[in-house]
């Protein structure tokens, strides 16, 4: 079987487009670089998805935490101590069963237990929390003089936060978010190890790379692969955010602006 | 009333005992794995630092890999990984006149003498065997954080107190072990006490490397009791043995949060920084 015809028919597998069985044995380098990609899919999709959303949440959460009324400053605080405090895992496992019981109270909870849905809406609260936190720090350190000025020419309310607080709150946290996003994309590989079942065998890319590890007890070829496409991944997103960076940026002499600096974060 | 006598049954059934004492477990991991990880960061961050060519190019390395690529990654591999290593190791030691080759289609053989733990051990050893493993791939992949945090704070002490030590005539090495090291912790803390969080928030993997964790006995415990089979019959209530866990999580990372903020402010009393300079003002 060559190549080509493999990439059809389980290029799309972990849809569920394609080749139903998966290889048993007699596994070929080039099945096991076409399926862990297969997988990425997945990755790609929990990560763009839960970035998105978790995006706009994580600018309410952080001016929540930033104002100065109670009401809204407490819950803020609490929401990103919960997320930012507790394993991700153990909050994948917790929510998997949370919507379990749920399902026996209401139907409408059904779609939940599946990972394509449960699984985001964790992720989604997950990095609300974390980046909601790094967008707190950035209102913190909003130059004195910005919010003179905008005072000054008299902007107030909806206006002044779009114009001024908003932007440059973005360009402060930017390089902490570049970190962030990375690190939501591999976290995303936890999803299929935390109660969340992979239907009909449709995971993610170490779904697969670890089914052929167990496999061929042999894990010196499909973690190497998974790595090259995560090195990849990472390096698609730091360009794009680089590009992105650039552009909030784009009013600043050169030498002021903030450099990509990229730390360690790590598991969550 | 009878509900509390059945509660408190239940909860000091043998299986309940071993789930409090897998607690013990997640704490004499991240007690064994603080220290060794961080031998394995400051030789890393050292072989970064060096001169010689091919140590600072694999202590860079070290520290550069796990960069791209998701840890659980690592910890999954490195599981597998190590334990054949140290079989194929013994093997070669062992039985040296073997002409079979190690990998025979899905299957990896070493001779009955090599294996590890040998067949006939004990039940105890094959646990404790599986834990090493697991403190052992825990140490080398938060040993490359903390060997990127402590390259780090090496290079954030001053080099005018370097060049103070070699116009002293100190070596290389004396300055280093003299100098260097005894100021590097202080920048080093921020870096490393979020680094304890983090390893605080991985034990849970643990349970992906094959160990009886909490993780693995709150799904036992949880699941689904027939009356069949158990004095003490009940629900799904997995739901609430992690909200346990996440509760115990939380606790833990907020205590270890207010140890490190103090041990922090206790540092950086007099101390030539900003956050030093702070406590100067405030006092």
């Amino acid at each position: 079987m060559s190549c080509w015809e493999t990439i059809a028919d389980y290029g799309l597998r972990s849809l569920g487009i394609g080749e139903r069985l998966l290889p048993r044995s007699d596994f070929t380098l080039c099945q096991q670089v076409v399926l862990i990609g297969s997988g990425m899919i997945w990755n790609v999709y929990f990560g763009v998805l839960a970035l998105a959303s978790g995006f706009f949440l994580a600018t309410a959460v952080a001016l929540g935490k930033f104002s100065g009324n109670p009401w809204l400053r407490k819950p803020a605080e609490w929401f990103i101590f919960i997320f930012r405090g507790s394993p991700l895992f153990i909050q994948f496992f917790f929510a998997y069963f949370l919507f379990l019981s749920l399902k026996q109270v209401a139907p409408v909870f059904t779609p939940f237990t599946s990972a394509w849905v449960g699984a985001l809406v964790v992720l989604f609260l997950n990095t609300a929390a974390y980046s909601g936190e790094i967008f707190h720090g950035a209102l913190l350190s909003i130059p004195k003089g910005d919010i003179e000025a905008a005072d000054a020419y008299g902007f107030s309310g909806w206006t002044r936060f779009r114009r001024i607080v908003w932007p440059t709150m973005l360009r402060l946290a930017w390089p902490a978010y570049t970190n962030e996003a990375i690190f939501l994309f591999h976290a995303t590989t936890l999803v299929f190890f935390s109660g969340f079942p992979a239907q009909q065998q449709r995971g993610d890319a170490l779904y697969y790379a670890s089914y052929f590890a167990d496999k061929t007890f042999n894990p010196f070829v499909p973690y190497p692969i998974l790595a090259g496409y995560f090195i990849a991944l990472t390096l698609v997103l730091i360009g794009i955010f680089g590009l992105i960076n650039r552009r909030l940026n784009r009013h600043l002499p050169v030498a002021r602006r903030a450099r990509m600096r990229f730390r360690i974060n790590a598991i969550r | 009333m009878s509900d509390l006598a059945w509660y408190a049954c239940y909860l000091t059934t043998g299986k309940h005992l071993s789930f409090y004492a897998s607690f013990g477990t997640v704490l004499l991991l991240l007690a064994i794995t603080a220290p060794v990880a961080l031998g394995f960061g400051f030789a890393g961050a050292m072989a970064a630092r060096s001169h010689v060519f091919p140590l600072n190019w694999i202590g860079k390395a070290y520290i550069a890999i796990v960069r791209g690529v998701p840890d659980i990654a690592f910890f999954l591999f490195f599981v597998i990984a190590l334990d054949q290593g140290f079989e194929w190791l013994r093997h070669q030691v062992k039985c040296p006149d073997w002409d079979q080759p190690i990998r025979q289609g899905s299957d990896f053989v070493v001779c009955d003498a090599a294996k590890l733990p040998l067949n006939a051990s004990a039940q105890w050893i094959h646990e404790t065997y599986g834990f090493l493993l697991a403190v052992l791939t825990f140490a080398i992949v938060f040993g490359a954080f903390a060997a990127n945090v402590l390259y780090g704070a090496m290079r954030a002490v001053p080099r005018a107190q370097i060049e103070t030590a070699e116009a002293y005539g100190m070596t290389h090495r004396q300055s280093f072990w003299r100098i260097l090291v005894p100021q590097m912790w202080v920048y080093a803390l921020p870096g490393l006490s979020n680094l304890w969080m983090v390893l605080i928030k991985a034990t849970p993997l643990l349970f992906l490397l094959g160990v009886e964790d909490i993780v693995y006995w709150a799904r036992e415990l949880g699941g689904t009791k027939n009356p069949r089979f158990t004095d003490y019959p009940h629900g799904d209530w997995r739901m609430w043995y992690f909200l346990v866990l996440l509760v115990f999580y939380l606790v833990f990372t907020k205590v270890s949060e207010v140890v490190l903020d103090r041990v922090m402010a206790r540092l950086t009393h007099g101390q030539a920084t900003s956050g030093g300079e702070m406590q100067r003002k405030a006092a």
